[in-house]
């Protein structure tokens, strides 16, 4: 446990005043959520409208081919189920940074930051809460998807959650370190453009990598360079009770690499919003 | 993450063993591919005569009866030994075969000779030949044994064979190019799939006549990609299931209302099946994906698919937990 120098007395911090101030983060992070109802509409009718539009035209294009984790053929809406759940992921990891972006601008950020505890169970604490608003958004996503017939087993439901928290917090500290580099809010919308929409469709979140190579090799190694392909790939063998062992190392250094960058670009005495060298610690 | 991964590996563990043995024949690879169904993995695979197709264990479990149509001829396979042991005298180019109850008497539909020829098993022998229409291929036989169905494909008629007299006794018109027939259980109903005709008629064995039919639509295939040729009744004639071919899905029907309740997909150009005696799995046969996928009959669900030899076209499964046991 680590401690930090105040002007009345050097001292630690017991476990309970961590859990307090991860408790008050969570909660209010969950508050905003729900009291967002468009917000968790929109992260819920965005997948689905991929499942149910997308999907529904491009539905003989797979069952031609088995490919793990799957044993035998499946339809092209079970396989972008995984996918889909990384996405919900994706634009939410973006969304809680988005709200770091406007807590700055508002200054509530300035109250997160003046509490005593270190930034960076203080940054920790606001991933933690990101990633639990994305496990909400993709658990009720799969309850919708099971009368759609993607019927994963059962067992299937509880091994995903792992991977679940490790790929929402490797999504958030990424996108934590994207806007400690953004000033205002208006350009966070470009850079979701930037990051999001190649992130996502250059990985195996709607075509299997094998079928990528067939068309281009030189994007299949961008999309096994992708991060968000290992997500997805983690996801969908975690959720047949598979772990996929490359995309679980790959995800989780990931995410050390994504969270250590964060934390050191928003240390203040780096300068806060300065673009400060990211990932240069890592 | 690894605690549930012990949790899935310890209910995979807790499964209780179903060993059944399955043999199927490789049309093109000519060979018989032996699948355990309790690891679902190919045990064995044993080189036949050329073209197997028509392929069923002997009642007593104690052999495996194919047809290998360019040897015209039937082989026996040891089930014990797993190698072809004694042959049959079928006529030219046999392609299906049924047996009668008691597991006696063997009716083979020899495809160029638009003949049956009647097979006495005990012996091993022929006992004569039956006339029937032109590309004779599916063959059942009533429950109550009176009665030998075979279809024609060309004719397009179900045949119905008096067993003891061995002459026809009616034919019934059917859809384009009759595959495969199946009896219920309870013999009320023969269901006759129709591979060009896309449809499977339902036929009264009383009265000789259709009584319905069974049609098929899956949104986004053509019609014409949709063949049915095998047909699975379940043991309390509730539902069956219909291969389609190269529509590569298997039709669940309902039997009381004839309609399509489910289509689960398989491999491709999916051919015949086959139940295991408890009935809990279905394994098809599919031909351009050379595997077998097996379905849970319960679930209604395909758990998985099996690579085997190419072309894979019938499929048998031990009456009993392992060969050679009878029932």
């Amino acid at each position: 446990m680590s401690s930090i120098t105040t002007r009345d007395a050097p001292r630690g911090f017991t476990a309970s005043e961590y859990m307090t101030c991860l408790t008050g983060i969570v909660w209010r992070e969950g508050l905003r959520f729900l009291h967002q109802r468009e917000r968790f509409v929109s992260a819920l009718v965005r997948p689905l409208v991929w499942l149910f539009i997308f999907a529904a035209g491009f539905r003989q294009v797979l069952g031609i081919s088995i490919i793990p984790p799957y044993e035998t053929y499946i339809l092209y809406e079970v396989f972008i189920a995984p996918g889909l759940m990384a996405m919900i992921q994706l634009f939410n990891g973006m969304q809680s940074s988005l709200s770091m972006v406007y807590d700055r601008e508002m200054g509530n950020m300035r109250t997160l930051l003046v509490s005593p505890l270190p930034r960076g169970f203080l940054l920790f604490c606001k991933l933690l809460a990101g990633t639990a608003v994305s496990l909400l958004q993709v658990y009720a996503f799969l309850i919708i998807a099971w009368f759609w017939d993607i019927t994963p087993p059962l067992i299937g439901y509880l091994t995903v959650l792992p991977a679940l928290i490790l790929s929402g917090l490797m999504l958030g500290s990424l996108g934590m370190l994207i806007s400690s580099g953004i000033k205002q809010l208006e350009n966070f919308a470009g850079v979701m453009n930037f990051v999001i929409f190649p992130m996502f469709f250059a990985s195996s979140a709607l075509y299997p990598l094998w079928r990528v190579q067939e068309g281009s090799p030189y994007l299949y190694y961008v999309c096994q360079a992708n991060p968000f392909t290992h997500a997805v790939e983690l996801i969908r063998f975690a959720l047949y009770g598979q772990i996929n062992w490359v995309s679980l190392a790959v995800v989780a250094g990931c995410t050390i690499v994504f969270m250590i960058a964060a934390i050191y670009a928003y240390d203040p005495s780096r300068g806060l919003a300065r673009r400060g060298p990211a990932g240069g610690e890592a | 993450m690894f605690g549930a991964a012990s949790l899935v590996a310890l209910a995979l563990a807790a499964t209780p063993a179903h060993a059944f043995v399955a043999y199927v024949s490789n049309e093109k690879s000519n060979t018989v591919s032996v699948i355990d169904t309790d690891s679902w993995t190919v045990t064995k695979t044993i080189k036949v005569g050329q073209r197997p197709r028509g392929i069923e264990f002997t009642r007593d479990g104690k052999f495996v009866m194919v047809a290998v149509g360019d040897d015209d001829t039937i082989q026996l396979i040891d089930a014990n030994k797993q190698t072809v042991v004694d042959t049959l005298p079928s006529g030219p180019d046999p392609e299906l075969f049924t047996q009668d109850a008691a597991g006696k008497t063997l009716y083979v539909a020899n495809e160029n000779d638009n003949t049956v020829t009647v097979i006495d098993l005990e012996k091993r022998a022929r006992l004569g030949d039956i006339q029937v229409g032109v590309e004779p291929e599916g063959m059942t036989i009533s429950p109550d044994g009176k009665t030998l169905i075979n279809t024609s494909e060309t004719t397009n008629m179900a045949h119905f064979i008096d067993t003891a007299s061995r002459q026809i006794v009616a034919n019934v018109l059917v859809d384009a190019r009759p595959r495969f027939a199946e009896y219920k259980h309870d013999a009320s109903e023969l269901w006759v799939s129709s591979e060009i005709g896309g449809s499977v008629s339902i036929v009264d064995p009383g009265k000789h006549a259709v009584i319905g039919k069974v049609t098929f639509e899956i949104p986004g295939l053509r019609k014409e990609a949709i063949q049915p040729v095998g047909i699975g009744m379940t043991k309390d004639d509730k539902t069956a299931f219909v291969a389609l071919g190269p529509a590569n899905r298997i039709a669940v029907v309902d039997t009381a209302t004839r309609k399509v309740t489910k289509y689960l997909l398989v491999g491709q150009r999916v051919w015949h099946m086959a139940f295991t005696p408890d009935e809990k799995y279905l394994l098809t046969t599919n031909g351009v994906s050379n595997d077998v996928s097996v379905i849970d009959v319960a679930a209604q669900k395909v758990i998985k698919s099996i690579q085997v030899g190419e072309l894979p076209w019938g499929i048998t499964i031990a009456p009993g937990i392992a060969p050679g046991i009878a029932r």
